[in-house]
């Protein structure tokens, strides 16, 4: 088994809110990420797929496809965007980078035919970054 | 689906390679110059991971004012600028940083109890790191 990581860049804005929650609720517990008028970041993804190494052309994945998988899936939908406005999943979610990793792996997995999807890493800074493996083991 | 996240500290310290198990000349030839008898520094690059499924409510695994108090509190405090062979961690081990990784994985496996740790990385220098995931080997995913 051969793991291939292909790294994007997109950058967008969100808050945090949940309008479960008081006014009071939400400023204690998302600090200044509520903000209503929101906040952006340079994300940085990188996606892992696994798979052995085709014989004849020596990949595990056609680059390219990845690329446009990466491209159409994930990058035109959120580059440059408003995730809490225009996101579909983030109407609903709030569009931490928890379940920004999550909503991406969504987008990926079944729309990679080759490989198989391992890790979508999200980076919100270069300090912080959240992974996720898809459903692992017996949990959701 | 689980998620697990990532955070970044950075401190400083200094440390001498000595064990008092071995002979001088054997610990020259063990640590090198990192058994020069005044010590070096580091700045230390310390990853702590933890994971679990997603709280609905917040879409949060824990909240990260919690995680960066306590890595404040608990571990920045007490080894940013510090001498690391005068900690207690070190009274009996030598401060390698495989060791200082263990210390810190025990710290916070002990007090924080917001979320699970899955590991502790540390990058002593851009071009070495270490990882502890406890007693087990690295989980395949």
């Amino acid at each position: 088994m051969v793991y291939l990581t292909r790294k994007a860049e997109f950058s967008a804005s969100h808050y945090y809110h949940n309008p479960a929650f008081t006014p009071e609720e939400n400023a204690r517990l998302f600090g200044k990420c509520n903000n209503p008028n929101g906040h952006g970041h340079n994300y940085t993804l990188e996606v892992t797929v696994k798979g052995a190494v085709d014989p004849r052309s020596g990949f595990v994945v056609d680059l390219k496809q990845l690329k446009d998988v990466m491209s159409r899936e994930v990058l035109d939908a959120l580059d440059h965007r408003f995730l809490n406005k225009e996101v579909s999943e983030f109407l609903t979610q709030i569009p931490t980078t928890e379940n920004l990793a999550i909503a991406i792996w969504r987008r990926l997995a079944p729309k990679l035919v080759s490989a198989q999807l391992h890790r979508v890493r999200v980076y919100e800074t270069p300090d912080l970054f959240v992974d996720v493996y898809g459903e692992e083991g017996a949990e959701a | 689906m689980k998620a697990h996240l990532t955070r970044r500290y950075m401190f400083s310290a200094s440390h001498r390679l000595h064990s008092d198990q071995m002979s001088d000349e054997q610990n020259r030839a063990t640590y090198g110059k990192c058994n020069n008898p005044y010590g070096h520094g580091h700045n230390y690059m310390v990853e702590v991971t933890v994971s679990g499924s997603v709280d609905q409510q917040t879409g949060m695994v824990c909240n990260l004012v919690d995680l960066d108090g306590f890595v404040h509190d608990n571990i920045l405090e007490r080894y940013d600028h510090q001498n690391l062979n005068l900690l207690p961690d070190f009274a009996s081990d030598v401060p390698t940083t495989e060791n200082l990784c263990i210390s810190i994985y025990e710290i916070v496996k002990r007090g924080f109890k917001h979320a699970h740790l899955d590991k502790v990385r540390i990058e002593e220098t851009m071009m070495n790191s270490f990882e502890y995931w406890g007693e087990q080997d690295v989980p395949e995913f």
